[in-house]
């Protein structure tokens, strides 16, 4: 196995998401662009690591839907929009650019495309 | 010139295909407009495509998000004759005249808080068109903006009504009464406030004849709608990240259609010879878009289950969903209501070069002591930090690099009083004047906010229906 292929990449280049707003609830969809590294963000898209890269927007909680069929999953992030479209002041008040910061996230081990 | 009864063909094609295999042939949904303000343009491709494949077919807008309702109650609140698109006549004259003369039935939201007004100015606009004047059905029973629909909700909302400053309410209607308009020989069916998804559900319930309680079939023409719903996110729009998500000719991108099948199944493509593209990554994205379990996705028609959905790429700018699953409608409808927000100001100034990001951060430093500590305010340094930070400044707070050479400060305050507002944008303005050197480029704009609170009412206590209009 060589080894040496297994390197840190960013989530960017081998997954694609999408965000959308539920009043102040976001979800993130992430789909792996080739399926063989669908296995690898299951392991380290977790739950948990979400949380933590976005506590500055301090979520109440996060919850992970797995979706092996589509190669991809959709996170739940509640009550990380600042009140979203009714009373956040900021200017993206849909949280609708956050999927890319989740795209800033790293996966190690997966082959770069 | 012949104005043809969509549905009235759709039926008699029904009829020839149930004939010779009792299964109904396929019908073309295409999706114009994923919102009030969205391309006037996006229609023409699409009808055109629908006269060349000669396939019973359907155009639909979809012009209401959550807030766009509420605004247009507002405005019908100060003349009674508007609260519906007010570029419906720009978004439907250009293909008025061929939908009727083809029997493509158009079936939309447009009608906002004012359906029976959309449905009069469409007469018109036939009239002026030369056509027969069409048969246009509206939708009613969203609205429960009046006192009758106010003693409904307040059960249901209680603290949020006695404290807010009620502005409207809407619930959520289904793809039944649309249904119903389009067998009764609707050429047009002007709703208000329906789930989006149930302008695609209705006209596959008039063509297919499924019955009310067939969950699966229901739930993937449901989730065909969803993808539609949003206009050109599912044909590339919203989706390009340049070399790694191409996309061909946003400028020019086609808006989708669905090809329905009886079985529930769909195909999603776009008109010939416009841009953007189909792809299963085009159509995960979107099938997921606001979704939050995938095991129910609620709508007033059913409950829809994308765990076990496929997408399959069939050729170019063609996909296939299958394998959506349906569980019983829910017995509520969700109604939204909406408050009177109070006020936002938001007012920038930039400063560039060297020292830019410190001269920025210091002129937020002297906003923030003259505006007092009794408002919420937001700074973002755009340039450093836009929109991923937080309301209260944490994320900004810890960035420590601040050698930012090209920095526009924005400040944001809302309050329910308009003078406090009117006091951010003098004190960014008087930056000019007193604060840190080199700003430039001032600008400041208020605006009212509406706030909303979501409540489930029996689906008995708010029927819906049709009627046509003369």
């Amino acid at each position: 196995m060589a080894v040496s292929n297994q390197i840190t990449v960013a989530l960017h280049e081998i997954a694609h998401a999408r965000a959308g707003d539920k009043g102040n609830h976001l979800n993130i969809s992430v789909f792996a662009y080739e399926p063989a590294d669908y296995p690898l963000l299951a392991e380290q898209l977790t739950e948990a690591r979400v949380l933590q890269h976005f506590s500055s927007r301090s979520p109440t909680s996060v919850k992970r839907y797995l979706l092996p069929k589509l190669g991809g999953m959709n996170f739940v992030l509640e009550n990380v929009l600042d009140g979203g479209v009714n009373d956040s002041l900021n200017l993206d008040s849909h949280g609708k650019t956050l999927s890319f910061h989740l795209l800033k996230l790293t996966i190690f081990g997966a082959r770069r495309r | 010139m012949l104005c043809e009864p969509p549905f009235a063909r759709l039926r008699s094609s029904n009829l020839v295909n149930m004939k010779q295999d009792a299964q109904v042939g396929t019908l073309l949904v295409g999706c114009a407009a994923g919102g009030s303000g969205d391309r006037l343009d996006a229609a023409r491709p699409i009808v055109d495509e629908f006269i060349e494949r000669g396939l019973p077919s359907v155009l639909i807008f979809e012009n209401l998000a959550e807030r766009t309702l509420a605004f247009a109650q507002l405005a019908k609140r100060s003349n009674p004759e508007s609260g519906y698109e007010p570029l419906l006549v720009e978004e439907v004259g250009p293909i008025l005249q061929d939908c009727l003369r083809h029997g493509i039935a158009i079936v939309s939201n447009f009608g906002a808080a004012n359906p029976q007004g959309a449905a009069q100015r469409l007469l018109k606009l036939a009239v002026e068109l030369g056509c027969e004047p069409p048969r246009i059905a509206i939708i009613e029973g969203d609205d429960l903006s009046d006192t009758h629909g106010q003693q409904l909700l307040r059960p249901l909302l209680a603290d949020e009504l006695a404290q807010g400053t009620f502005v409207s309410a809407n619930v959520y209607q289904g793809a039944w009464e649309i249904a119903d308009a389009l067998k009764a020989g609707a050429q047009i069916v002007v709703t208000g406030r329906v789930a989006d998804p149930s302008l695609v559900l209705g006209p596959a319930i008039a063509h297919f004849g499924w019955p009310r309680d067939d969950w699966h079939r229901l739930a993937g023409a449901t989730m065909a709608g969803h993808l539609l719903e949003c206009g050109a996110q599912v044909t590339g729009g919203y989706f390009a990240d340049p070399g790694l998500k191409d996309v061909p000719d946003l400028a020019d991108v086609g808006y989708p259609i669905a090809e329905l099948s009886a079985d529930g199944s769909c195909i999603i493509t776009k008109p010939r010879g416009t841009g953007g593209m189909v792809s299963v990554r085009t159509v995960k994205e979107q099938l997921l878009y606001e979704v939050h379990d995938p095991q129910a996705y609620i709508t007033p028609d059913v409950v829809a289950d994308i765990t076990e959905a496929e997408i399959e790429q069939l050729g170019p700018d063609r996909v296939r969903l299958t394998g959506v699953r349906g569980h019983t409608r829910p017995p509520t409808l969700k109604a939204l209501v909406y408050f009177e927000g109070g006020w936002l100001g938001e007012a920038e100034i930039s400063y560039a070069g060297p020292n830019a990001e410190a001269r920025a951060r210091l002129a937020m430093e002297i906003v923030r002591k003259r505006m007092g500590n009794d408002v919420d305010l937001r700074y973002d340094l755009i340039g450093r930090l836009s929109v991923h930070a937080d309301d209260k400044g944490a994320l900004l707070g810890e960035t420590s690099i601040r050698d930012g050479k090209d920095i526009r400060l924005r400040v944001a305050v809302r309050h329910d009083a308009e003078a406090r507002i009117d006091q951010l944008l003098r004190e960014v303005y008087s930056l000019w004047l007193c604060g840190p050197a080199g700003g430039g480029g001032v600008r400041t704009s208020k605006r009212q906010r509406l706030s909303n609170a979501s409540c489930l009412v029996p689906r008995e206590a708010v029927p819906a229906a049709f009627r046509f209009v003369e």
